[in-house]
């Protein structure tokens, strides 16, 4: 089997989310890539030095910057008439082209797949994680989206891939990119690190978020997370978001900060290998899932833990 | 112009959901059933945009069991203003969902479809930008933020990172996030008058489509079950238990 692999990236260099999407693909069989977007040369360079890919696929053109599903979905499209599977990471971007591929090709979309049970069987996340379901698909070609956390990342280096262009694709010329407001972190990103530490509704405001949540994770070099009571409170930007309508994580040691647990965000951190509760109600359901639960006020304990660890 | 909402019933968010003991599911009778979350919040927009005076009509669709009137019921309720039910007891995947859309889109002609980014049972997040690709229209997808100026809609988007804006010409589909608004509650008086609202039933062939699963459930099962540890007592003990792990700083 032929997979074709969307490659996410800033312009500069491969995102971590790929590399998982690689591993998933080479269960599967032979592993493309697809570099989209204008001036990706070292994209490209960087792509085919992942472990185990065989061709790499490159679109140069600006219709593509920005990842236009409107623009890049056709690209996609074309490029699956000699391809037998297209996947693409379980990321916002993933989400918003895959489907858009997959309707193109007339095939069902298999989201956030979590393991390659055979050639068109897969097991997949539905009702928030509380539920595993292992599906197959009769199309003959298969799109996929894959959970980044639920497979290792293939290695950056030691692959020898050819780089080709690809001449096809346009501009739609019906959507067009306006601008974006990223927020700035200058520590390790939520979905790779390995420690992360969030904060929840318990907090009470974005000041105490900054002075008791940010000198853990500052200590630790983790990433920042938060519940949706908390983005929804405005303590931290959305994108801190961990849960089921925000990020996926499985980090090894997730703390969670005055999170009660509902399931919405348990859905999104459950994986974790070690998962730290600090919270004042002994009832809360996150003690239900916590390896080390720590009941207390949390504005004493987090600078006393601060302090020693 | 007018706006199609699609709608689905779903298992309430509130209710742990129970795999069944045969594996062939989950669980849905005698449990508590509700409009899925996000497209609550594609009627509220809708609603928005009539009442700026941008929107002239609402078309609220669902597919589903009989029973998914209800929903309708709903958000007729919220203020949509008549709404048509594709009846079937069948599952339908998101490819067909979204070409039974197509096809009421192409007899409705409207301006703007709004769905939600994914329903919170089969959590696919597939069915907006299918509709968007059968269309040929373009996609907002994970919306907190709609603008409908002239003959384009700007919609700003949640991404992984931040936010971005996207300028989409009209006709578009907008799929909703969560930050998009807060749904209102339907009063009384609307519930009421909503049950005299028109409320057309169709079936999936009476738009040509084929349900039949593209995809074949093999079995349902319970996630690994992960237990609770330990209460450390303080945070020294909690301090040593991490320091043993190797976390330090």
């Amino acid at each position: 089997m032929k997979t074709l692999v969307w490659v996410e990236h800033d312009g500069k260099a491969v995102k971590d989310a790929t590399l998982a999407v690689v591993t998933a693909a080479s269960q599967l069989g032979e592993v493309h890539l697809l570099v989209a977007g204008s001036g990706v040369d070292a994209v490209a360079k960087d792509a085919a030095q992942i472990a185990g890919v065989g061709k790499v696929h490159v679109a140069d053109n600006a219709a593509f910057d920005h990842n236009l599903p409107e623009n890049v979905a056709p690209l996609i499209a074309e490029l699956m008439g000699s391809h037998d599977a297209f996947l693409a990471p379980a990321t916002t971007t993933g989400k918003n082209i895959a489907p858009r591929v997959a309707a193109l090709l007339d095939v069902m979309q298999i989201s956030e797949i979590l393991s390659v049970e055979g050639p068109k069987t897969f097991t997949r996340p539905i009702y928030a994680g509380n539920a595993i379901a292992t599906v197959e698909s009769s199309d003959t070609k298969l799109v996929l989206t894959v959970r980044g956390t639920a497979f290792d990342k293939a290695a950056t280096s030691g692959g020898s891939g050819t780089i080709e262009a690809v001449s096809a694709g346009s501009d739609a010329g019906i959507s067009s990119f306006v601008g974006a407001e990223i927020a700035k972190q200058d520590r390790p990103e939520l979905t790779s690190a390995k420690i992360i530490v969030s904060g929840g509704r318990a907090l009470g405001s974005s000041e105490k978020y900054q002075e008791v949540i940010v000198p853990l994770a500052d200590k630790l070099n983790a990433a920042l997370g938060a519940s949706r009571a908390a983005v929804d409170a405005g303590y931290v930007p959305n994108d801190y978001q961990v849960g089921q309508t925000g990020k996926i994580v499985a980090p090894e040691v997730y703390f969670a900060i005055g999170i009660s647990g509902a399931i919405q965000h348990l859905a999104g951190m459950k994986d974790s290998k070690t998962i730290v509760a600090i919270n004042k109600d002994e009832d809360a359901p996150i003690f239900q899932v916590a390896d080390f639960g720590l009941v207390a006020d949390l504005f004493n304990a987090v600078p006393d833990l601060t302090a020693k660890i | 112009m007018k706006i199609l909402v699609p709608v689905k019933r779903v298992l309430d968010y509130n209710v742990k959901p129970r795999v069944k003991a045969d594996g062939t599911g989950v669980d849905l009778a005698n449990v508590k059933m509700s409009m899925n979350p996000f497209d609550e919040i594609g009627v509220e927009e809708a609603i928005r945009l009539k009442e700026k005076g941008v929107a002239t009509e609402i078309v609220a669709v669902s597919v589903g069991p009989a029973k998914a009137q209800e929903t309708l019921r709903t958000a007729l309720a919220m203020g949509a203003d008549r709404a048509i039910l594709v009846q079937t007891d069948d599952d339908v995947e998101p490819l067909a969902l979204a070409k039974i859309f197509k096809a009421i889109a192409d007899a409705e002609a409207p301006g703007l479809v709004i769905l939600g980014k994914q329903a919170i049972d089969g959590d696919n997040n597939q069915t907006g930008q299918m509709l968007a690709a059968l269309t040929g229209w373009a996609q907002g997808t994970f919306a907190s933020a709609v603008n409908v100026e002239g003959d384009h809609v700007s919609v700003t988007r949640e991404v992984d990172g931040g936010l971005e804006t996207v300028k989409l010409k009209l006709p578009a589909i907008v799929t909703t996030d969560l930050r998009l608004n807060e749904p209102r509650y339907a009063s009384l008086p609307n519930i009421m008058k909503a049950k005299s609202k028109p409320l057309d039933t169709k079936t999936p062939a009476d738009y040509g489509v084929d349900t039949t699963p593209r995809v074949k459930t093999v079995k349902v099962s319970e996630p690994p079950v992960r237990s609770a540890g330990v209460k450390v007592a303080d945070v020294d003990e909690l301090v040593a238990k991490l320091k043993a792990m190797g976390v330090h700083s």
